[in-house]
């Protein structure tokens, strides 16, 4: 539990909740304006042939992201969030 | 814009909320309108009525934010900041709500004079979502209207709540400016009142087409299916019309020939109206336009669907690998459709290197007026005529994928030299599938495209028909001038498997890929051979009469698919590069590609015999 994990730890059907977003400030803003925002849970949603970019499903919206972007995405269990 | 006294209507939304469908059912300008992020590049306006008074509405770029990331959202923050519009409509996606209110609140803090749009009700309601409008526009503090613009519901009011808002003595003030995050919050709390999902998850049909679309198993193959089946019916509908069309011209030729002969016209009169400027023109007609006209629509149902953006979400692994941006997928698609179009819509592309990269190779796609060509080329002389749609649409789509191939190549080689550099970060959204509005998509693409081709015949094949019948009947010295400068080339032509007069008929095709075919058979029919060319039978016993053989096809058919770009699509560059420098190299990489592949190919041939 202690290590941080990011999006590329979803397989398709996994369900994690946004805990930081670590991006330059531009990418960092337009992850959030896409619903990449602490709290929001993202589903993935598929994987392209090669297995990158994946696609996940935030905010009723499918965004595709490369793997060295979904790396800046820190993820918490869905469970956490529910809690509070 | 300036002169214009009426109220002033900014249109904003996010990418792909069908913005311009409303744009083009309230102004009733044509516009091309697609279903992936960012098409509409640059602001478009039109004019409306409404109750006596002429509103302007400008169509701003879909953006998802205000932010100033990329030119787009520039454009469109200022416009709005400054005050540029009298009133702003805001256009959400009912499907995707929550998503849609992000930059609803981001404007709320520039202007109070916002009405809100819902539109694509239709499209939710299938899916098991329903709005609350009412409750909308109470959290929302503005008009909320609800639309289905692409059936034209929805408009009159919204036309309506934006006049009201126009004229408000006393409209709401701006929000005070909050952060990103309270704007998401705002967004979803807003979203929670009023949305009511009847079903479980509303994007599961999607997921399952996705799996179809992209998984590992099924995504190439299916890609490759659809690449397939759109050439082969493009090939086999084009088919009919062109025989048609064929015969209707032959028959009109003989009656312009009696007509002219009635006349007691002179023969160099007859010669330049019906073998220059009539020829030139029923071939671009009759062979060229059925199959664009074709093509065009089903490739615009394909987009209407939403598939494209699965194209790129499914190749940008290669691409990432060229070190170039997964949206190029979406330029090349373009670009089989028009280069110049393909050029434009690289806007969509936010770094600027990687921008340029797609710019460059943007010509490596076969447009529209190169392709049928290449369709008249492979059935001559690969797949023969009845029969063998098939292996043409197969041979066509190798085509496609060689093209591909050398865009990878050339991408990767410019991110290596001149256009250095590493990825950078983008998101490609993945928009809701739509079930294309199939009857008004293939009437007004047939029509447009119908219009388009007719309008090019008309202003490029005839005039460029009655110039190479000059060329091909002016003598200097023993020859024609035709067959002087085709003299010229013929040595490099020859070394490229091919000959002068291709080489020059690609050359003078500069203004319109459509003529370059016309063009050779104009060169051959100059030095005497005079043939029946109304059938492709026809135009191949000319061919193969002046020395064509399955090599000359091959090498005519790579130097087309990779040599300089359109006159057309060679301005576009300068435009969107703003710099000579890189459309020169625009023009000299695709050529140096096409004649290096010709080359290779015409030396092996001979070196193993078989040409």
């Amino acid at each position: 539990m202690e290590t941080t994990r990011d999006l590329r730890a979803l397989r398709p059907g996994d369900r994690a909740a946004v805990a930081a977003v670590h991006h330059e400030k531009a990418m960092a803003r337009r992850l959030m304006q896409l619903g990449f925002v602490p709290g929001t849970l993202v589903t993935c949603v598929g994987v392209s042939p090669a297995g990158d970019p994946a696609a996940y499903l935030v905010r009723g919206a499918v965004i595709a992201l490369r793997g060295c972007d979904a790396a800046r995405v820190e993820i918490v269990p869905a469970a956490e969030v529910c809690h509070g | 814009m300036a002169e214009r006294t009426g109220p002033v209507v900014a249109l904003a939304g996010n990418p792909n909320v069908g913005k311009s469908t409303v744009f083009n059912a309230i102004t009733g300008l044509r516009q091309h309108t697609g279903n992936w992020p960012g098409k509409t590049v640059a602001a478009a306006w039109g004019t409306y009525l409404h109750e006596g008074t002429e509103y302007t509405l400008v169509d701003l770029p879909g953006t998802y934010s205000l932010s100033a990331r990329s030119p787009e959202e520039e454009q469109t923050r200022r416009f709005l900041r400054e005050g540029g519009a009298d009133a702003v409509a805001v256009v959400c996606d009912a499907t995707c709500l929550e998503r849609s209110l992000g930059l609803v609140f981001q404007v709320l803090e520039l202007t109070g004079r916002v009405v809100v749009c819902v539109n694509l009700l239709d499209e939710a309601a299938r899916k098991g979502v329903e709005v609350d409008l009412e409750k909308l526009s109470a959290a929302l503090g503005v008009p909320v209207v609800g639309a289905s613009a692409g059936r034209g519901r929805g408009l009159e009011e919204l036309k309506e709540a934006v006049a009201r808002a126009v004229e408000d003595a006393a409209p709401p003030p701006p929000r005070p400016a909050v952060g990103v995050e309270a704007q998401i919050a705002a967004g979803e709390a807003a979203a929670a009142l009023a949305v009511k999902h009847r079903r479980g998850d509303p994007g599961r049909g999607d997921r399952r087409l996705d799996r179809l679309f992209t998984s590992r198993a099924t995504g190439i193959p299916v890609m490759l299916v659809l690449l397939l089946g759109v050439f082969w019916l493009t090939i086999v509908g084009a088919n009919y019309p062109s025989q048609w069309l064929s015969a209707l011209f032959a028959a009109v030729e003989e009656g312009l020939r009696t007509l002219l002969a009635a006349l007691n016209a002179p023969g160099w009169l007859t010669g330049a109206l019906v073998d220059g400027v009539y020829r030139v023109l029923s071939w671009v007609v009759s062979v060229m336009l059925p199959p664009m006209a074709i093509f065009f629509p089903l490739f615009t149902l394909l987009e209407d669907f939403g598939y494209l953006p699965r194209v790129a979400f499914v190749m940008d692994h290669a691409f990432q690998r060229c070190r170039a941006c997964g949206k190029q997928a979406l330029t090349m698609c373009m670009g089989l459709g028009c280069n110049a179009a393909g050029v434009t819509g690289c806007r969509i592309i936010d770094s600027p290197r990687e921008r340029l990269i797609a710019i460059l190779t943007n010509c490596l796609m076969p447009c529209n007026g190169r392709f049928p060509a290449m369709i008249a080329i492979i059935t001559m002389f690969f797949a023969g005529q009845g029969g063998g749609s098939l292996a043409a649409a197969a041979a066509l789509t190798g085509v496609i994928l060689l093209g591909t191939a050398l865009t990878f190549l050339l991408s990767r080689l410019l991110s290596a030299t001149v256009l250095r550099g590493m990825p950078a970060s983008f998101t490609l959204e993945l928009p809701p599938y739509r079930r294309p509005q199939v009857g008004k998509v293939v009437v007004r693409s047939l029509l447009d495209r119908t219009l388009f081709v007719l309008g090019r015949a008309v202003a490029v094949a005839a005039p460029a028909g009655l110039l190479l019948w000059l060329c091909a009947n002016v003598t200097v010295g023993e020859a024609t001038l035709l067959a002087r400068m085709a003299g010229a080339l013929d040595p490099l032509g020859r070394l490229l498997g091919m000959d002068g007069a291709i080489l020059l008929a690609f050359l003078l095709g500069w203004p319109a890929n459509e003529i370059v075919l016309p063009i050779v058979m104009m060169i051959y029919l100059s030095s005497g051979t005079l043939a029946e060319w109304e059938s492709l039978e026809g135009l191949k016993t000319l061919l193969t009469d002046n020395g064509w053989t399955g090599l000359t096809a091959v090498c005519t058919l790579l130097f087309s698919l990779s040599h300089w770009p359109c006159s057309t699509t060679c301005l576009t560059i300068r435009k969107e590069t703003g710099s000579w420098k890189w459309t020169a190299l625009a023009v000299l990489l695709p050529t140096a590609l096409g004649a290096l592949l010709c080359l290779v190919t015409a030396t092996a041939a001979r070196l193993l015999g078989v040409a």
